[in-house]
């Protein structure tokens, strides 16, 4: 099964859930600090995204839109 | 029918779909008689609360949903209900509560007294608001105001508080109902029940910008202003060619009465102003009577209340003489006659 | 590829005001997807807390109405008796319903008031500052049990739903969180299943959800979410607390 996530950076708060969680390792932390001051949550590495919703499912912020096959 | 009963069928002729109480001495016949006049009608719930302070909650959420709902206590009861009256006067939603007043401070008597008049007057709980307050002295006026109250609350969406007592609570006196039942009310535009067909909306008042509080606070005493102008209601008696004039409310201006008509009698002219709302008060009527004769005597079940309202209304205009008597405890017409006399011949009101 | 996952309809478009963490987002966001799927949008009426949840009129897109503290319960009582089609339930933090909302909370319950409680436990007060709440645990410090919660002196935790379900009137009580996708998922069939239980005028209904509090509990958000399950949840355990709905589990 293939998928990809969106993050929205200037809503994510750097809580780091979604890279806790997610079982491929899809997730990681950005370089550079949000509108807001936080250090948002980033896709690392798409191709290993199953489109499980995992990372959705536990993100606060509904920050992440998730698509799937 | 006791007075109590009267404003139980009042409500329910004025459409009151929600009764909201709690026992309490001196007005335990009124939430019994929604118990058996109310909760069983169609479209109406009764519910004896938890607590004074339950009740007036429930009062709100009934608001909120767009029902005329009613709460009823004493005077400790309503001390409880403080903060849920400035919810709803902060959150605009009309609301009638009932005070059968009784003796104060702390749990004091269970007999009549008139010492809640600050508390009803001033916005008894936080903040910047009124009420408007009715003050009625007979079993027909208790009636009477009610379906009043309950017009005036939906009219201005304010909360309107019946400022009674024991004496006029418990007394049986023969009682017309000059209104019917109505068929149903129009529900309010502002009510709560699901944003079907509109955008959703928010009842509330807590901001963290203060300047929309400000705004807030503008807006509610502009209403105000109107009500001022609109609903000042006030009894004159037997004011012609008056040289004293008596400024009593509720069961005071009942006993005050019998007094004033022996005074008469015996050659004294006096008469009396009695205030019907007691806010907004009739401060331009007071003045206005104050341009023929600068004498008053304020009579109140209390240590002395209204008595500011009269002495801020006239300033030096009057010379005002206060008698009170706390506690529950109830003067007889006679008592008051000795002290309409006194003060009348000490004056010299008879030599003018 | 085709979206699966997305804002329900009924969250308003606006950034949340809460801590990274917070579990309020969770249960503000898997309530308005129980809203949407059941079609609730348009019967609903909410009422929030004076609390961190002070403005969750921000974010639920649905009639809402303020509550004076603690007496959430009696306020949805009063709406729900004048007007029972709407839907109605009450959004409220552990001191709210249980400290100062205690009794109105037991008698709405007791009365069987046909609306839905939705109970965040934090066991702390956040809107003003981490003070104890019934809630706080055993040893556990807040800024007014600086030295741990010393039951001699300041009680115990209270398990307010245990004791709500000896209640005729209360017919659906569940104790949840919201610490992993899987309680995340549980928390959301819970609020369901209430609602259904007020739909089909059985009685009350609660949810109480174990929510992380990272900023009051002076930890990350990772550290908090553990943290409910090494810790809080052993004081509260999760679970079907009581279910005489007689209906099978909503899924």
């Amino acid at each position: 099964m293939k998928g990809y996530i969106e993050i929205d950076r200037e809503l994510c708060k750097g809580c780091q859930l979604c890279q806790t969680f997610c079982p491929k390792a899809v997730i990681g932390v950005h370089s550079k600090v949000n509108a807001a001051g936080y250090v948002p949550a980033v896709v690392n590495e798409n191709g290993n995204c199953t489109g499980c919703g995992v990372c959705a499912i536990v993100c606060p912020e509904v920050a992440i839109e998730v698509y799937r096959e | 029918m006791t007075g109590n009963g009267a404003i139980g069928e009042a409500a329910i002729r004025a459409g009151c779909q929600c009764y909201f109480g709690y026992p309490i001495t001196p007005q335990n016949e009124l939430t019994e008689y929604m118990a058996k006049n109310l909760s069983r009608r169609k479209g109406c719930s009764f519910i004896q609360a938890e607590s004074e302070i339950s009740a007036i909650n429930m009062v709100y959420g009934a608001s909120v949903a767009g029902v005329r709902a009613m709460t009823s206590s004493s005077s400790p009861g309503i001390s409880l209900k403080q903060e849920g009256i400035s919810y709803l006067a902060a959150c605009e939603l009309p609301a009638v509560i009932v005070n059968m007043s009784r003796g104060g401070p702390g749990l004091g008597s269970i007999s009549a007294a008139q010492s809640d008049y600050f508390q009803a007057t001033r916005g008894g709980g936080h903040g910047d608001y009124r009420t408007i307050v009715l003050a009625p002295s007979s079993v027909q006026e208790l009636a009477d105001f009610t379906h009043r109250a309950f017009e005036l609350a939906d009219k201005y969406l304010i909360p309107v508080i019946i400022l009674g007592d024991g004496m006029l609570g418990q007394m049986m006196e023969p009682v017309e109902f000059k209104h019917g039942a109505p068929e149903e009310l129009p529900v309010r535009s502002r009510a709560l029940r699901g944003a079907k067909g509109r955008p959703s909306r928010i009842i509330k008042t807590f901001t963290s910008n203060p300047a929309e509080l400000e705004e807030l606070n503008w807006s509610l005493f502009r209403r105000y202003q109107l009500i001022k102008k609109e609903e000042t209601t006030c009894e004159t008696f037997m004011l012609e060619d008056v040289r004293l004039i008596v400024v009593a409310f509720g069961i005071a201006a009942r006993i005050a009465k019998g007094a004033i008509k022996n005074a008469r009698a015996d050659g004294m002219k006096v008469g009396m102003l009695r205030p019907i709302t007691l806010w907004p008060f009739p401060s331009e009527k007071l003045q206005e009577l104050a341009k023929t004769t600068r004498h008053f005597l304020v009579f109140e079940m209390n240590m002395g209340q209204m008595v500011e309202d009269v002495q801020l209304a006239l300033g030096d205009k009057g010379e005002i003489t206060f008698y009170g008597r706390p506690g529950g405890v109830i003067s007889t017409p006679s008592e008051i006659l000795r002290v309409i006399s006194r003060l009348y011949y000490k004056n010299g009101l008879d030599k003018k | 590829m085709k979206k699966v996952y997305s804002r329900p309809k009924s969250l308003k478009r606006r950034p949340f005001h809460y801590c990274p963490g917070c579990g309020h987002s969770i249960v503000h966001r898997v309530t308005c997807e129980v809203i949407d799927e059941m079609n609730l949008q348009e019967r609903t009426v909410g009422i929030p807390p004076p609390g961190c949840s002070v403005f969750a009129y921000h974010y639920f897109d649905v009639d809402m109405a303020e509550s004076a503290h603690g007496r959430g319960a009696a306020v949805a009582t009063g709406l729900k008796r004048a007007y029972p089609e709407a839907i109605v339930f009450t959004y409220q933090g552990d001191g709210d319903l249980a400290a100062i909302g205690t009794a109105e909370t037991i008698h709405a319950a007791n009365r069987g008031e046909k609306f839905t409680a939705i109970f965040i436990n934090n066991a702390v007060y956040g809107m003003t500052g981490g003070q104890m709440a019934p809630t706080t645990l055993e040893k556990m410090t807040t800024t007014t049990t600086p030295y741990g919660r010393d039951p001699v002196l300041e009680g115990y935790p209270i398990r307010i739903s245990e004791m709500l379900a000896l209640l005729k009137g209360a017919v659906y009580i569940e104790r949840t969180a919201v610490n992993s996708p899987a309680h995340i998922q549980r928390t959301k069939r819970a609020i369901r299943k209430a609602f259904q239980t007020q739909i089909d005028g059985l009685g009350f209904s609660l949810v109480e959800v174990l929510s992380p509090c990272p900023t009051n509990w002076k930890m990350t958000p990772i550290e908090a979410w553990r943290w409910v399950d090494d810790v809080m949840s052993k004081e509260f355990p999760l679970g079907v607390i009581k279910d005489i709905t007689g209906a099978r589990d909503a899924d």
